[in-house]
C-alpha cells in the first residue's frame, strides 16, 4: 500500500536534514505505529507524504500503490487515497464544515472520474457518520474547526476520514490534547474504518493510544531514521522503559 | 460669466459642457447646487479625500469610452421587484414596470413639473447638508445637472422591492442620475440597484428615513465592465429608524462610492457594507462618513476588498460623534485580501468623538491567503484554485452577511463565485 524507500528530507529554508533515510512499508489491512522522541522526524514524515510546503526531498521515494506521491500536488495525493489527520487541525473562519466536507468529497470523486454525490445523498451519509462520532448538527454547520474543543477537532478529522474513505490514513499525534473519553471515541471511529483494503500509520508519543487502536507493527524513529521495528510489545517496552534504553541498544 | 476663450478653470470648463435644466420645482435647488459647485470647485488630487483616487477621469469633459459587455444576465432579474430601467441614464418606460405600487408613489424626476412639496424639501437638501464638513463637489454637480431619476415616496410597507436597472448601451455615454427617496414614519422599502449604467456614471441618492422606518439597499456594480462611476448616498435617519446598505462591486475601471449618513433621531441603526473584487485595471474607493447626532444610535461599516494584478482598493471611513450623542455604538472594519504582490490597499479610518460615553471600535488589515488553511483544504483533495475561491468567499463573508435577506445574499454569492471562477490566477 504505502512504500517508502530511503526517504531523505531537509528543510527548504535552512540547511537542516530532518529525515535521513526512512524505509517503511505499510500493507493494506495493517496498522503500523511510529513512536519516537520529540524531534525525531515523525511529523515531518507525515507532512512530506501529504505534500506540505517547506520541505525539500533530497533522496528516496514514496509510493501509494503505484502512484509516485512525491511527484504530485497535495490534492492529487488525497484523490489517490492518502489522508492525513492533522495534529493541529486548522480553523477556517467563514467556510462551513458541511460545505468543506462536500467540496472535498466531490472534488476527490471528480478527480477519480467518479460521479459526484448529490446533496441529499451526501447529507444522509454525513449525518450517519457524524452520529457515530457524536458530532451534532451544530458542529456540522459551524465554520471548519472554529471554536471547536480539542476533542471536537480530532473527531472532526475522523469524520473527514470517514467521508473521504481513503486507502491510506496517517494519524499524526491524534491523541494529543485528548482526555481518555475523547481518545476512546476517536479510537473507535478509527477502528470502525479498519478493513482489509485500508492501511494505517499511527504516529504517537505514547503507548496509550495504541491500547485503543491496536497496531500490527510498531516502529521506533530516532534522528530521522527508523531504528527498530517490532510487534505491539515494542510499544509496551517504550511505555515501561522510555526511549533511552531502546536507543542505547541500537546505537 | 467669463468668455469661453479665457476660461481655463476646469470647473467652469466642465460646467460649460452641461446644460442646467430650467423650469419646474427643482430649478431653485439646481441653481443653488451650481453655486455650491462653483464655490467648491471640482475635486483635485490635493483635496483631503481625493489623495488616493484620481478625480480627473471623473471630472474631465468627455467620458472615456467603455466597451459594452452584455454577456451576463442582470443580477436581480430572478428577484421579485418593481423594475425601473434606465438606458445610459435615460428612463426607459417600455422596459420598466408601471410606476405604481401600494403605499408607494413613484415619479420620474423630469416628468414632474408640479410643485411636489416633499421632493422640493429634499432635492439637494441632504446633499447640501452632506457638504459639511467635507466638500463633495461631484454631488453638487449632480444636483445641478441631473438629467433623470426617480422620486419615491413610501407611506407604508412596500409590497415588494424596487429594482433600479442601469443598462449601458452607448460606448461613450455619460449619465447623471438623481433619486430622492422619502420614507414616512414606519414605512419600509428595499431598493435594488444593478448594472454598469454608462461609460461614466454620476449618481446621487438622497434618502430621508422617518421615525421607525426601515430602508434596505442592495447594489451590484460592475459586471466586469470598464465603466467609471462616482456615486453618493446621503441618508438622514429619524428616531428608531434603520438604514442598511450593501454594495457588491466586480471590476470597473474606477468606482468611487460615497456614503454620508446622519443619525439625527435617537436609537437609529445604520449599517453600510461593501464587498469588492478587482482584477487588473481596477480602482475602487469607498468613502463613508457617519455622523452620530442623537442618543444610543448604532453604526457599522464593514468593507472587504479582494484585489489582484495591480488592482487598487481605497477605504476612507469616518465616525463623527457629536457632543451629546451619548451611548453611541460605532464599529468600523476595512480589510483587504491581496492575492498577489501587485495589488494595493489604502485605508484611512477616522474617529472624531465629542461625547464621553460611547463605544467606537475600528480596524483595518491587509493580508494574503492563509497558507495553512490552503494546505488543509488541498490535503482533503480540494484543488488549489477551488480552495482559494473558498477562502476568498470566506474572507468576504462578514460583509456579505450584512445582507439580511437570504435570497438576495445567495444571488450575490452566486455572482461572486462566477467572478472568482472567471478570474482564477
Amino acid at each position: 500500500m504505502l512504500t517508502i524507500k530511503d526517504l531523505r528530507v531537509k528543510l527548504e529554508e535552512e540547511d537542516k536534514q530532518i529525515l535521513k533515510g526512512v524505509d517503511l512499508t505499510v500493507e493494506a489491512g495493517k496498522v503500523h505505529a511510529i513512536m519516537g522522541p520529540n524531534g525525531s522526524g515523525k511529523s515531518t514524515l507525515s507532512y512530506v507524504l501529504s505534500g506540505r510546503d517547506g520541505y525539500e526531498v533530497t533522496g528516496g521515494t514514496a509510493h501509494l500503490g503505484d502512484v509516485d506521491l512525491l511527484d504530485i500536488e497535495p490534492e492529487e495525493r488525497a484523490a489517490a487515497g492518502l489522508f492525513l489527520a492533522f495534529q493541529y487541525p486548522v480553523e477556517i473562519p467563514g467556510v462551513g464544515n458541511m460545505t468543506f466536507l462536500r467540496t472535498a468529497v466531490n472534488a476527490q470523486r471528480k478527480a477519480r472520474g467518479e460521479e459526484e454525490m448529490s446533496a441529499a445523498e451526501f447529507l444522509k451519509v454525513v449525518r450517519a457518520r457524524a452520529k457515530e462520532l457524536q458530532i451534532d448538527a451544530d458542529m456540522l454547520k459551524r465554520p471548519v474547526n472554529v471554536g471547536f474543543s480539542g476533542g471536537e477537532k480530532k473527531r472532526n478529522e475522523i469524520l473527514q476520514m470517514a467521508m473521504l474513505e481513503p486507502k491510506m490514513c496517517i494519524l499524526d499525534e491524534t491523541d494529543s490534547g485528548l482526555d481518555v473519553d475523547a481518545m476512546k471515541l476517536v479510537a473507535s471511529g478509527v477502528n470502525a474504518l479498519r478493513d482489509a483494503g485500508r492501511g494505517f500509520l499511527v504516529i504517537t508519543h505514547y503507548q496509550r493510544l495504541l491500547d485503543h487502536i491496536k497496531p500490527d507493527v510498531v516502529h521506533i524513529m530516532s534522528d530521522g531514521r527508523i531504528v527498530k521495528t517490532g510487534g505491539p510489545e515494542l510499544a509496551l517496552e517504550v511505555e515501561n522503559n522510555g526511549y533511552a534504553d531502546i536507543l542505547a541498544e541500537v546505537a | 460669466m467669463a468668455a469661453p476663450a479665457l476660461n481655463t478653470d476646469p470647473t467652469e470648463a466642465r460646467i460649460a459642457d452641461l446644460t442646467l435644466p430650467t423650469g419646474g420645482w427643482s430649478e431653485a435647488a439646481r441653481v443653488d447646487a451650481l453655486a455650491r459647485l462653483r464655490s467648491a470647485g471640482l475635486p483635485q488630487r490635493r483635496d483631503e479625500y481625493w489623495k488616493f483616487t484620481r478625480p480627473d477621469l471623473l471630472t474631465q469633459s468627455t467620458a472615456q469610452a467603455a466597451v459594452l459587455d452584455h454577456d451576463e444576465a442582470p443580477i436581480f432579474s430572478g428577484t421579485e421587484a418593481l423594475r425601473i430601467v434606465f438606458d445610459d441614464g435615460v428612463f426607459n418606460p417600455d422596459a420598466s414596470d408601471a410606476l405604481a405600487m401600494e403605499h408607494v408613489s413613484i415619479e420620474r424626476l423630469t416628468d414632474t413639473q408640479a410643485d411636489i412639496h416633499w421632493a422640493k424639501g429634499l432635492y439637494g437638501v441632504l446633499e447640501q447638508a452632506g457638504q459639511t464638513p467635507v466638500l463633495r463637489p461631484l454631488a453638487a454637480l449632480n444636483t445641478a445637472f441631473a438629467s433623470d431619476g426617480v422620486l419615491i415616496h413610501v407611506m407604508g410597507k412596500a409590497p415588494k422591492a424596487i429594482n433600479l436597472v442601469y443598462n449601458h448601451r452607448l460606448e461613450t455615454s455619460d449619465a447623471i442620475l438623481h433619486h430622492v427617496i422619502k420614507l414616512d414614519a414606519g414605512a419600509d422599502l428595499t431598493i435594488l440597484e444593478n448594472g454598469p449604467a454608462a461609460a461614466r456614471f454620476n449618481k446621487v441618492m438622497e434618502v430621508d428615513i422617518g421615525d421607525g422606518a426601515s430602508f434596505h439597499h442592495v447594489r451590484a456594480q460592475g459586471r466586469d465592465h470598464e465603466r467609471l462611476a462616482a456615486t453618493h448616498i446621503f441618508a438622514r435617519l429619524g428616531t428608531e429608524s434603520t438604514f442598511k446598505s450593501f454594495t457588491l462591486t466586480v471590476n470597473g475601471r474606477l468606482t468611487r462610492n460615497d456614503c454620508i449618513i446622519e443619525l439625527t433621531g435617537d436609537d437609529a441603526v445604520a449599517h453600510v457594507a461593501g464587498a469588492c473584487v478587482g482584477d487588473g485595471d481596477f480602482h475602487h474607493d469607498d468613502t463613508v462618513f457617519i455622523t452620530h447626532d442623537a442618543l444610543r444610535c448604532e453604526s457599522r461599516q464593514v468593507f472587504k476588498k479582494v484585489l489582484r494584478n495591480g488592482a487598487v482598493g481605497v477605504f476612507q471611513g469616518k465616525i463623527l460623534v457629536k457632543q451629546g450623542a451619548q451611548k453611541t455604538d460605532g464599529y468600523q472594519i476595512s480589510q483587504s485580501l491581496l492575492l498577489d504582490d501587485d495589488a494595493q490597499f489604502l485605508a484611512k479610518p477616522e474617529l472624531e468623538i465629542y461625547a464621553d460615553d460611547v463605544v467606537c471600535s475600528h480596524g483595518s488589515t491587509s493580508g494574503a491567503i492563509d497558507d495553512e488553511a490552503l494546505f488543509y483544504l488541498r490535503s482533503r483533495g480540494v484543488p488549489a484554485a477551488i480552495a482559494t475561491d473558498l477562502l476568498t468567499l470566506a474572507f468576504l463573508a462578514e460583509a456579505v452577511d450584512e445582507i439580511e435577506n437570504e435570497e438576495l445574499r445567495e444571488v450575490l454569492v452566486d455572482r461572486l463565485e462566477g467572478w472568482l471562477e472567471r478570474h482564477r490566477g
